[in-house]
């Protein structure tokens, strides 16, 4: 190495630097080509070895021909009488790990070694040759391996019987027959020959339960030097006793007197294993207990921290099982709890919280409180844990507990942190009925500033269980409804779940639920618009009928026992036509089920000609065919494509008696000169009650706004239904249905699609296609009603609210974006005026991408 | 249940936790990636703690590792979790004396890397295979240090020899007991 240090002495001392700076395989394998040298030089082989040592030590890897050439090359360097060469040799040829026939190559130079008079030499061939060997050449070098094993020089024994313990596990029936050497170097006067001779002495014998029995009584009784070996006879110990305690009840436990007096030894490692075995023993009495529990309470004001964390560590798990025994230890805990190791603190924490008494709980709660801000998530998580467990002991305390978990939720943290709190508050909430309300509260409080979606909604589910249930349910509203007006549409969904749940169990709120309720029917999410309607229609919420008060609250709170799996591959599997989707009839094992075809789509869009992908289209909301209370209930969804016009017809049969079947629509398109009729999609039964759909498909010129009148009538095949049996007779009559005309009007082709900043928006289209006129409405019954009919006629989303108009104002101006066919983005600016006989007047202004969308807008209006 | 005190691994890595010599004896870290994550977030979990004049030790993915800085150095040592702690101390402590007498008291980062050498044979030795080999300091360091004191080592090199007459005393000493 001395050249390294040569070439970079005079670099800068501050400048960051390794011999090993970019040094690369490829160059060093070159550099290997030094090990094939008639004239070794055994310090820059030397060099050589370690820096490929230090790539392989860095993870690089080399391929099979690599590592090959390597070996056989550095094979070469036995020759060379160097000790250090060789010690980098042998290492070298460890790390390769060469297969079996590559082995032979070094096998006799190896054995050379192990007969040399250097026992440097011995010790390490011994190590290499017992970590490439295998059987066959094992049963060779047995014969030395044994002499080594008594070998007076304890590094060469340590060698062999090291060795020996890895050979076990691939050849124990040679390694066995070796049990006598083994048993007198476990006499050996080295310290460590004696450990390792004693550890693979037991694992010869692990099985023989006696010889284990037979080798701890005789080495109990002797002296063991070193601590290492005194730790495993411990450990050999407590399994013998444990093995023995089954069939010796009565007396003394055996070798307890060895395990104290193991207390009293002068290495701390030792005297840590016996403590810990003691306080491990099966059913220990907590006199056999004490004297392990003193040396541990010793160990906690010793100046080595690894000393203070075993000692707490073993007393933190004696306190699960025997807490007044840990009591003792009390005083010496409450120092460590400002430990600078915070794995230390935080365990002498939890040990504190798990032995105190109820009356030193206000006082532990003040000294954590100071501790809590400055460890780390996880260990705050561990107290968390502990402070449930203690407040599940001692419900009393639960307000000061309570109030500690309130304020550390109020305080920085991350998800798990924050999740493990609101867990707990959960379950205390639970448990003590007494700290319910002010526990809810806190949560309530918490979700008022909460970043986390997962812990808002779940908090807001259980405040929807738990909430209705306290003395004053209305004080939750605010919080709740506050998130309705703030949170995401996750949020949003689940707090007006919350809200609806509050309505069903509190009669005295509902009607203030349903006014919050309504006001979600705006919401700008579908979800929670569904939500909402779903609420109100189920708790009667819109004047219709009630459902039974039982089957509310069943919907509200039962909880859903289908898999989710299962129910989406059911609803996948779901063809929407004929029947209605039943939820019973989905499996309730979790079991995957093939997906199968969906034929009324696969249908719909191959008579189409274009992918459901490709579809991106305009669908109307419903249009009434019929009027209501008619024989059969009709309206129609127009969904809109680029070359297509789908009418859907949404079909509902209101007479018990009646099965129809073969229900189909018939359009007369003559007066929609532009639509020629595709494929008409027939339903095929339409039972009493039970909606269906049938579907017309028209062609039309792609990208043009075609428009027309379409006139249509229902026809089906009627067939008498038994009413008491249920059963359809076999003839049936066919009969028709005039329902009304449905149109395709130029709003349909306008897909409402918003703009977050409409200025921004308006700018940035430009005047160039801007259309603008005025057009006179005539007399209305309100502004605000003009607006909505102009707002529906152009079928436009109106944007940053401008939907709404002020009461009594006399003037308005309106906001719309849309995407009309043929994808062009076009905004609309509506002026709106009043006078005193309610004639309003509407300046109409009109920026698109296109000048004749703009035109067309115009004309919309016109007509 | 396991009888045996197993190390995991013995790492030394550098002043930005980078790995200079480590050895892994278990197959719980199976790629070089998932070794350099286990490094590189131990290193940066023990790096504020105060781990100079006494050894530290903390609770880290089920494994309780100890460890002791000295200037740029930083050792662990990686053991089970219901390792005796003190066990594995021991062996942090077997390696941290070696390489401070092998260093000659120049324990920093530059005379690791210039003597990565016997860092390696060092491993070597107080390890094998997880079974706990040597734990003293003093007969570590003089097992590593034969390999400079037959060669013909130049004059440079001589300092260093030197130095370890103390530590090959410590070797004969032992051996003659």
């Amino acid at each position: 190495m001395a050249q390294f240090v040569k070439k970079d002495d005079d670099r800068d001392e501050e400048a960051e630097y390794s011999p090993f700076l970019g040094i690369e395989k490829g160059a060093v394998l070159q550099e290997a080509r030094v090990f094939n040298d008639p004239q070794l030089d055994s310090r820059r082989c030397s060099q050589v070895i370690t820096k490929l040592l230090y790539l392989l030590n860095q993870g690089e890897t080399f391929t099979k021909v690599e590592a090959t050439e390597v070996f056989f090359a550095v094979t070469k360097l036995f020759q060379s009488k160097d000790i250090g060469l060789r010690r980098m040799v042998y290492l070298m040829i460890k790390e390769l790990s060469p297969s079996s026939d590559e082995v032979i190559i070094v096998t006799s130079s190896l054995m050379k070694d192990m007969n040399s008079k250097t026992d440097v030499y011995r010790a390490n061939a011994i190590r290499v040759l017992c970590r490439i060997t295998d059987g066959t050449l094992l049963t060779q070098i047995e014969r030395y391996l044994k002499q080594a094993i008594v070998d007076k020089n304890p590094v060469v024994a340590s060698a062999a019987l090291v060795s020996g313990i890895h050979l076990l596990q691939t050849n124990p029936e040679i390694v066995k027959r070796w049990s006598n050497e083994v048993q007198e170097a476990v006499q050996s006067r080295a310290a460590l020959v004696q450990f390792h001779a004693l550890a693979l002495l037991h694992q010869i014998r692990q099985n023989d339960r006696l010889a284990v029995s037979k080798l701890v009584t005789s080495l109990t009784r002797g002296t063991v030097r070193s601590p290492l070996a005194q730790c495993l006879l411990i450990r050999y110990t407590s399994q013998v006793i444990r093995e023995s305690s089954m069939n010796n009840q009565s007396g003394e436990r055996p070798f307890y007197d060895f395990l104290e007096g193991c207390l009293r030894h002068k290495a701390e490692m030792v005297i840590f294993e016996a403590a810990r075995a003691i306080t491990e023993l099966n059913g220990v009495t907590s006199r056999e207990l004490t004297p392990a529990i003193t040396v541990l309470q010793l160990f906690l004001s010793s100046s080595k921290p690894v000393l203070r964390f075993a000692a707490v560590r073993t007393l933190n798990k004696v306190a699960m099982t025997h807490p007044m025994a840990v009591t003792n230890c009390n005083i010496d805990m409450e120092s460590l709890i400002s430990d600078q190791n915070r794995s230390i603190a935080t365990l002498a924490i939890t040990t504190l919280l798990k032995t105190g008494n109820e009356s030193g709980v206000d006082r532990l709660m003040k000294q954590i409180t100071n501790f809590m801000s400055d460890i780390a998530d996880e260990f705050k998580i561990v107290v968390v844990d502990a402070i449930r467990s203690l407040c599940l002991k001692f419900p009393l305390k639960y307000r000061t507990l309570m109030n500690f978990l309130s304020n550390i939720l109020r305080e920085e943290g991350g998800f798990e942190y924050k999740k493990a709190i609101v867990d707990s508050i959960v379950i205390l909430i639970r448990d003590i009925p007494d700290a319910k309300e002010s526990g809810l509260l806190h949560l309530c409080e918490f979700i008022e500033d909460c970043e986390f979606t997962y812990l808002s909604t779940q908090i807001l589910h259980f405040l929807g269980v738990e909430g209705p249930k306290t003395s004053d349910p209305s004080k939750y509203i605010r919080y709740i409804y506050n998130r309705v007006i703030l949170e995401n549409a996750t949020v949003r969904a689940s707090a007006v779940s919350t809200l609806a749940k509050f309505g069903a169990m509190v009669d005295s709120l509902k009607p203030r639920i349903f006014v919050l309720l309504r006001r979600c029917l705006y919401d700008n999410d579908d979800e929670v618009r569904d939500r909402a309607t779903l609420y109100l229609n189920t708790l009667g919420g819109d004047g219709s009928v009630i459902e039974t008060d039982k089957d509310v609250k069943e919907f509200l709170f039962g909880s859903l026992d289908i898999p989710l799996v299962n129910l989406e591959t059911s609803l996948k599997n779901y063809e929407p036509t004929e029947e209605p989707f039943d939820i019973s009839s989905v499996p309730k094992e979790v079991k995957s089920q093939p997906l199968a075809e969906k034929k009324a789509a696969g249908k719909k869009s191959t008579a189409l000609g274009a992918p459901p992908a490709s579809l991106t289209s305009a669908s109307s909301a419903p249009v009434e065919l019929t009027e209501a209370e008619t024989e059969y209930a009709v309206n129609v969804v127009k969904h809109i494509f680029d070359r297509h016009v789908v009418f859907q017809y949404n079909c509902t049969n209101t007479i018990p008696e009646q099965l129809l079947e073969n229900v189909v629509v018939v359009v007369d398109a003559s007066e929609a000169e532009e639509f020629a009729e595709l494929a008409t999609k027939p339903l095929k039964a339409l039972p009493y009650d039970t909606p269906g759909q049938t579907f017309v498909a028209f062609e039309k010129p792609e990208g043009v706004p075609a428009v027309g009148r379409f006139s249509n009538v229902l026809k089906f095949i009627v067939k008498e239904v038994d009413p008491s049996t249920g059963e359809a007779e076999d003839d049936g009559v066919e009969d028709e249905y005039q329902l009304e005309d449905s149109e395709i009007v130029a709003a349909d082709y306008m897909l409402k699609v918003r703009v977050s900043n409409f200025r921004n928006a308006w700018e940035s289209l430009g005047p160039d296609f801007e259309r603008v006129d005025e057009y006179g409405l005539g007399p209305r019954e309100s502004l605000s009603e003009a607006v909505n009919a102009v707002i529906n006629l152009l079928g436009m989303q109106p944007c940053e609210g401008t939907e709404v108009v002020a009461a009594n104002s006399r003037s308005h101006a309106c906001l719309l974006s849309g995407v009309y066919i043929g994808n062009v983005k076009v905004l609309v600016r509506l002026s709106f005026g009043v006078d005193s006989a309610k004639e309003v007047a509407m300046k109409l202004a009109v920026r698109s991408e296109d000048e004749s969308v703009s035109d067309a807008i115009h004309e919309i209006v016109a007509n | 249940m396991k009888f045996c005190p197993t190390i995991k691994n013995v790492l030394l890595l550098d002043s930005e936790g980078r790995r200079m010599a480590v050895k892994y004896y278990t197959d719980e870290w199976t790629t070089n990636g998932a070794k350099l994550a286990f490094e590189k977030s131990i290193f940066s979990k023990t790096q504020k703690t105060n781990a100079r004049t006494e050894a530290e030790i903390v609770m880290f993915e089920n494994n309780v590792v100890v460890y002791k800085f000295i200037q740029d150095l930083h050792f662990f040592v990686t053991g089970g979790d219901d390792e005796n702690e003190l066990a594995l101390a021991t062996v942090l402590q077997g390696f941290f004396d070696a390489v401070t007498l092998l260093l000659r008291g120049n324990v920093d980062q530059r005379e690791a890397l210039q003597n990565l050498d016997m860092m390696f044979l060092c491993l070597d030795e107080i390890v094998d295979g997880g079974m706990i080999l040597e734990t003293d300091g003093n007969m570590i360091a003089g097992k590593v240090a034969t390999h400079s004191m037959d060669d013909g080592a130049p004059l440079s090199e001589q300092t260093i020899t030197q130095a370890l007459a103390t530590a090959r005393e410590h070797l004969t000493r032992s051996l003659l007991r």
